[in-house]
């Protein structure tokens, strides 16, 4: 794929997240965002003067303001600076992040603020996602992530019992990490000795997809800032580098191609993503992975096409409990989604968390062994991906 | 380091009251195709589209998400696509940062409104306005513009008559240009006589109800020549954001114009606008915007704007030739149908409408009431 090194490299520096949470009334729309953003100027030690360009997004149906970015203005700090408002599906707070990875690296700009919010406390979100059907064709059977199709095809291909073990396993180990990070909305204390009993017991929400497994509907806001190398060095004693970055998207009619299913986004991007950076083994060259698992099932079945795994590895890696803080490679040390849902900050949470864990600031959910390289991804719209590499070092990239 | 990038083809499909008979997907997929065949350009992907940026709006298409419906027709089949949720000049200016980056060699950009489709445009745009202190006083777009209007005509001493002549000649020039919007011909006596809207915004003062889609291919200065002879070059870019409350800023000042075009003006290495640019198309979506964004970018003086128009600065600088936005342009793609008529000049295309010796261009877009966010575009041959 035509990919040629950057013109000028990208570092994070300023990281800020509100607390996630299913009710903000204390905080209007703007208030919440400036929290946010308050933190990420805090956390890079320096003013929004120095900011020269703000990327704003969100999904607008989902609270009903019509290009919100005019409001929130008062809570972002883009008075007076170059901005713009990116959006995609949920993979929006990626988006924001490749955007200001393209307008840092284009010589535009040389600190670029992103900020991903959604309070979905003041709208309706099912509601919102339905109505992104197409409204002649599809209205009837658009339902979001709320689908048990991926439940059904990972047990007719590993069976009932093991399937639904290994999902179960995958929900409370992300649990267990929500448990260490204070941020967290839903953090609930689950332990492996409930799996049967969560297994059998949860609301069923479509076929094996129950209540459990699912995500749920956050208020919240993430801000990052970006900088040029230089910039970066200034203003960071440990820029997290933004290597490189892939989106990849496709139709929103899931049978254009007949019956014939055609391969998984995530699987191409990664693939994408790993040839022209020289990366050979993910599941070896990565010490982290923060996953856009709007469910549990959904995360189990896409581990197997972020790292390009054949068979049953990916179930493997959960079973024998890889994937904790302290295995071979944490998923989700944050909690993922599933513990935490703010859609269009979701996806740039992921990069957040991604570079914490690289600077080693993630505190309690810290991964207790260095963390040189981190693979985030973002998910949304009819099945899209935005993945990125981070790296610790400037040097040395896949070679 | 590159600085500059290029407009490789423009392609676009008439401004129509309302495509009843076309979805906006085939009206975006009818822009597509046209690119495809005048640049050869291919979803190779190696060397071809790999990346696109499309414009519409949730709220206009009352879709969430409303790039989705974009998907199939940009042709983003394991792609990648982004949406600019502003107007669509700045997506003139992302492009711009994706090709300088480095990320990318070759953009196509695409966006569309179908402004027919909603019940009233005032119900949309109120939904801009916070829920708690503006949206109950049904501020919209319109009557937040009217105030600007009001307050700037005091400040630049324009009468119902300047407005009436801005009118009259946009839709003259709007005559002219193929894909406009086809409206009735009308005279200075009739625009003073149109009933008022919000006042002092009169129904014939303000841009009417539009269709439209438009698609750029644009790429890196290396492989520009692969798909066309005459590239157009994006030389500046600039955009600035002003504050929400309408308390809080003067509404007359031109803040965000003045910084935004500042910007621009740097990177083309632009000293003087009125000397170094030959063509001038702005974003009016009401015809005392025309005026007050040319204060704005520099092209008049500071509360001189009616004397401008009494002077024939606008036939002199070659502004809004193409019947500017007033004559219909929809909502999101009305700063940058500027750029597309920009671009059409500067390649000697613009038919009977085609000024002379046109080297540098400027189109610039506004989102937002009483223009809170600018863009400013620098084009050259």
């Amino acid at each position: 794929m035509a990919h040629r090194k950057k013109n000028r490299n990208v570092g994070i520096v300023g990281i800020g997240q509100t607390q996630y949470s299913s009710h903000r009334e204390d905080v209007s729309q703007p208030e919440m965002i400036q929290e946010a953003v308050r933190l990420a100027l805090k956390d890079a030690g320096i003013s929004i003067r120095e900011v020269d360009c703000v990327v704003h997004g969100n999904m607008e149906l989902f609270e009903m303001i019509y290009q919100p970015d005019l409001w929130h203005v008062l809570g972002t700090g883009g008075y007076g600076k170059d901005g713009y408002r990116i959006t995609t599906g949920g993979t929006t707070g990626s988006t924001l992040v490749a955007a200001a990875d393209n307008l840092a690296a284009s010589g535009m700009y040389d600190v670029v603020m992103a900020i991903g919010f959604e309070k979905l406390q003041e709208g309706h979100t099912t509601g919102g996602i339905t109505n992104m059907a197409d409204a002649l064709w599809a209205k009837n059977l658009q339902t979001g992530a709320l689908t048990g199709y991926t439940a059904a095809r990972m047990i007719k291909e590993f069976g009932e019992d093991r399937a639904k073990r290994a999902a179960m396993t995958h929900r409370i180990i992300m649990d267990k990490h929500a448990c260490l990070n204070s941020n967290s909305h839903r953090a609930f204390g689950l332990d492996f000795d409930q799996i049967e009993s969560l297994m059998e017991n949860s609301p069923k929400l479509v076929g094996e997809l129950r209540l459990i497994h699912m995500c749920s509907q956050s208020d919240g806001a993430c801000a990052l800032i970006l900088a040029e190398e230089k910039k970066a060095k200034e203003i960071s004693r440990k820029p997290v580098w933004i290597r490189d970055h892939i989106t990849v998207h496709r139709e929103e009619s899931f049978n254009l191609f007949g019956l014939e299913p055609v391969e998984m986004t995530h699987r191409f991007a990664a693939r994408e993503l790993f040839a022209r950076n020289g990366i050979r083994d993910p599941l070896e060259y990565f010490d982290v992975f923060e996953m856009y698992d709007p469910s549990a099932w959904w995360g189990l079945e896409w581990l197997r096409d972020f790292f390009l795994l054949e068979g049953d590895e990916h179930l493997k890696l959960v079973e024998n409990r890889e994937t904790m803080i302290g295995g071979k490679i944490p998923i989700n040390p944050s909690g993922g989604v599933v513990s935490a849902n703010p859609i269009g900050a979701t996806a740039m949470v992921r990069v957040a968390e991604a570079a914490l864990q690289v600077r080693g600031d993630a505190g309690r959910h810290q991964v207790p062994k260095p963390v040189k390289h981190a693979l985030a991804s973002g998910f949304g719209g009819t099945m899209w991906t935005v993945l990125f590499l981070l790296e610790k070092e400037l040097t040395g990239w896949g070679e | 380091m590159p600085r500059r990038v290029a407009i490789c083809a423009v392609a676009q499909i008439k401004n129509e009251p309302d495509i009843w008979y076309k979805r906006f997907q085939g009206m975006v997929f009818d822009c597509v195709e046209q690119i495809l065949k005048q640049t050869g350009v291919t979803f190779d992907l190696k060397k071809g589209i790999r990346n696109v940026v499309t414009c519409s709006d949730d709220v206009f298409d009352a879709r969430t998400i409303s790039d989705n419906a974009m998907t199939d027709v940009v042709g983003a089949h394991y792609r990648g696509e982004e949406k600019m949720a502003q107007d669509g000049i700045n997506g003139l200016g992302y492009a711009m940062a994706c090709l300088l980056s480095g990320h990318d060699e070759v953009v196509l950009l695409a966006g569309h409104c179908k402004e027919s489709q909603s019940e009233s445009r005032r119900m949309c745009t109120n939904l801009a306005f916070d829920p708690f202190y503006c949206r109950p006083l049904g501020m919209d777009f319109t009557n937040v513009n009217a105030l600007q209007a009001r307050a700037y005509m005091a400040k630049s001493g324009i009468r119902e008559e300047h407005l009436a002549r801005i009118v009259v000649r946009s839709r003259k020039n709007g005559a002219r240009n193929p894909y406009a919007r086809e409206n009735k011909m009308v005279t200075e006596a009739e625009v003073m006589k149109s009933p008022m809207l919000a006042d002092p915004v009169r129904e014939m003062h303000h841009y009417p109800v539009t269709d439209w889609a438009v698609a750029f291919l644009l790429s890196n200065e290396e492989r520009a020549r692969e798909f066309t002879d005459k590239p157009v070059w994006i030389s500046g870019f600039g955009n600035c954001m002003d504050t929400y409350f309408l308390g809080d800023k003067d509404l007359d000042s031109n803040f965000s114009l003045k910084k935004a075009a500042e910007k621009a003006y740097r990177m083309a290495g632009i000293k003087d606008p009125r000397r170094d640019i030959n063509l001038f198309e702005l974003n009016d979506a009401v015809a005392y915007q025309l005026p007050m964004w040319a204060e704005g970018i520099g092209l008049c003086e500071e509360g001189k704007g009616g004397r401008w128009i009494d002077a024939g600065w606008m036939e002199k600088h070659s502004v809004n030739l193409s019947g500017g936005m007033l004559n219909g342009n929809p909502v999101m793609i009305g700063g940058l149908a500027r750029a597309a008529e920009a671009v059409t000049q500067l390649r000697g295309e613009a038919g009977s409408r085609q000024a002379d010796g046109i080297r540098k261009a400027l189109a610039h877009g506004t989102t937002g009431a009483a223009g809170q966010h600018h863009a400013v575009v620098i084009l050259e041959k």
